[in-house]
């Protein structure tokens, strides 16, 4: 099925799944505790392991999948996040004086409870949890990320959106002092994205804090991002700041930058070509061939092909 | 004698800067240094070297012209054929690894995607140019040689459009490349306007 690399790193270098688990355990724990820092860096996270070793839990929500987890530096190296620069290795070597603490998320728009909501307010009483799911770039690489966080549903029902709510807005915030590249007119900032509301309220779309159970370095988000694992990752807007709940369709980023190339909906579909990717084929990172079939929906077609029924998918990109 | 000196440094020097970016590529794939998706700086950084080479290759006239230094003209076969070594690295590449040495799948992405559409056709522009730049050859076509070398023009003016409708926000490089290449066709078209071309006979023995 899939033909993995050998890591460049010698084997008595990488940690021992067992030993992994535990220390995963050590970190959870560490991170409750508050004690968290970064003495546990990327390196002691290094491990690599599959899913039902590490997440028995959600075996059943994805067990179709037994695809090897990307190492924590494949994962925090390699990002689309064009606020820091747009090569890939900008993020993780510009974000460093981005303070993702203290963090303030403003909700508005057709809600009963708007409002400018400290994040720890916001998440109190909401259960975190481990998701894995795979993520399939638009220009069509993939990962498989253990991510960190709660079901958007979960932050959704606590604000109490009205009736003519049709669609969430999400925008990340704008801070050109310490996000270098919002100084240069590369997109239209604030990125802004969206999801109507019933693909917003799926158990699968979830807002995440973290990935491999410690907190979200920035270049991959901080402090809250989203996660909709069957869309194209382009949808995942980062470093949340604003939540509006919407009676018309926002119209994301992308869609301003080019509107021929990409849409509101940006569901994984190998069937609909891009201008400038194949969508086809994917090429697995941190494999070197694009030879990996994409699946409909990104392999989560049984669980989200209701919200699309009647829909033409070529058409509503 | 200084003459052959200076032939000889700014030989080295293009030499030496030309073929860096290639060990440097092969030296960190083979060092797994090259982070977490190495095709695609392999195939960034290819593409790109050829463009710079090629573009430098296209102002190797205008150089000399305004300088005067005749020795440059020796410089511009090397950067032409570095150029096209670079490209033809860049397309095997990927051939191999996006298309997975599949036919069917290289063809549907030449006809799908405009640029990949210039970036084949840049190509295959280069090709004749490399294959005709033996000194055999030069003397063989004659007159000829120089109008069919004026295709490297057009393979720029293709690179450059390929790199253009490639990149998907950030147009800033591609933008400085398509300013640099307009320039150097803007110098060509003055010269072709003058009745006189002091520069055509040395061309034409070299």
């Amino acid at each position: 099925m899939i033909i993995r690399r050998k890591p460049d790193i010698a084997s008595s270098e990488i940690t021992p799944e067992r030993t992994y688990l535990n220390r995963r355990h050590f970190v959870k724990k560490a991170a409750a505790a508050g004690v968290l820092g970064t003495a546990l860096g990327p390196r002691a996270l290094q491990g690599k392991t599959t899913l039902q070793e590490l997440h028995p839990r959600f075996s059943s929500m994805t067990s179709e999948m037994d695809e090897p987890l990307n190492s924590y530096e494949e994962i925090t190296t390699y990002n689309n996040f064009y606020e820091f620069g747009t090569r890939k290795s900008d993020p993780a070597e510009n974000s460093g004086a981005f303070r993702p603490r203290p963090w303030k998320v403003e909700i508005g728009g057709m809600v009963n409870k708007p409002g400018q909501y400290e994040l720890d307010d916001l998440l109190s009483g909401i259960t975190m949890e481990d998701r894995v799911y795979r993520l399939r770039c638009v220009e069509a690489w993939s990962m498989v990320i253990p991510w960190y966080g709660f079901p958007l549903s979960a932050l959704i029902n606590k604000v109490e959106p009205q009736p003519g709510a049709k669609y969430i807005e999400m925008k990340t915030i704008v801070r050109p002092e310490e996000m270098t590249h919002q100084r240069f007119p590369i997109l239209d900032w604030p990125y802004i994205e969206g999801l109507r509301m019933d693909e917003a309220m799926h158990p699968l779309t979830i807002l995440a804090t973290g990935l491999y159970g410690a907190d979200l370095p920035n270049q991959n988000g901080a402090p809250l991002r989203l996660v909709v694992p069957w869309k194209y990752g382009f949808k995942g807007v980062k470093s949340i700041q604003s939540i509006r709940f919407v009676e018309e369709m926002p119209i994301n980023t992308w869609q301003v930058q080019n509107s021929h190339e990409y849409g509101f909906f940006a569901n994984v579909n190998p069937n609909v070509s891009h201008p400038r990717w194949s969508q086809a084929r994917e090429t697995r990172l941190p494999g070197f061939r694009k030879d990996f079939d994409t699946m409909m929906f990104n392999g989560y077609t049984d669980q989200v092909q209701h919200l699309y029924a009647g829909m033409d998918l070529a058409r509503w990109k | 004698m200084n003459q052959k000196r200076a032939l000889f440094a700014i030989k080295t020097i293009l030499w030496v800067s030309a073929l860096s970016p290639g060990v440097y590529l092969v030296s960190s794939l083979l060092r797994g240094s090259l982070g977490v998706n190495p095709v695609e700086k392999l195939t960034l950084w290819t593409g790109m070297t050829a463009l710079v080479l090629l573009l430098c290759s296209l102002a190797i006239t205008p150089i000399r012209r305004i300088s005067g230094w005749n020795l440059l003209i020796k410089l511009r076969r090397p950067l032409g054929l570095f150029a096209f070594f670079y490209a033809s690295a860049h397309f095997v590449i990927w051939f191999a690894f996006y298309n997975i040495f599949d036919f069917g799948y290289m063809w549907a992405d030449i006809l799908e995607r405009r640029f990949i559409t210039a970036g084949m056709a840049a190509l295959f522009v280069m090709l004749p140019l490399a294959l005709t730049s033996t000194r055999w050859a030069i003397r063989k076509l004659g007159k000829r040689w120089s109008v069919l070398h004026r295709g490297a023009y057009l393979a720029g003016i293709l690179g450059v459009l390929h790199y253009f409708w490639l990149v998907k926000a950030d147009t800033r490089l591609p933008s400085l490349f398509a300013v640099v290449l307009i320039g150097l066709l803007g110098f060509r078209a003055a010269l072709q306007s003058q009745v006189l071309q002091p520069g055509k006979r040395q061309r034409g023995r070299h």
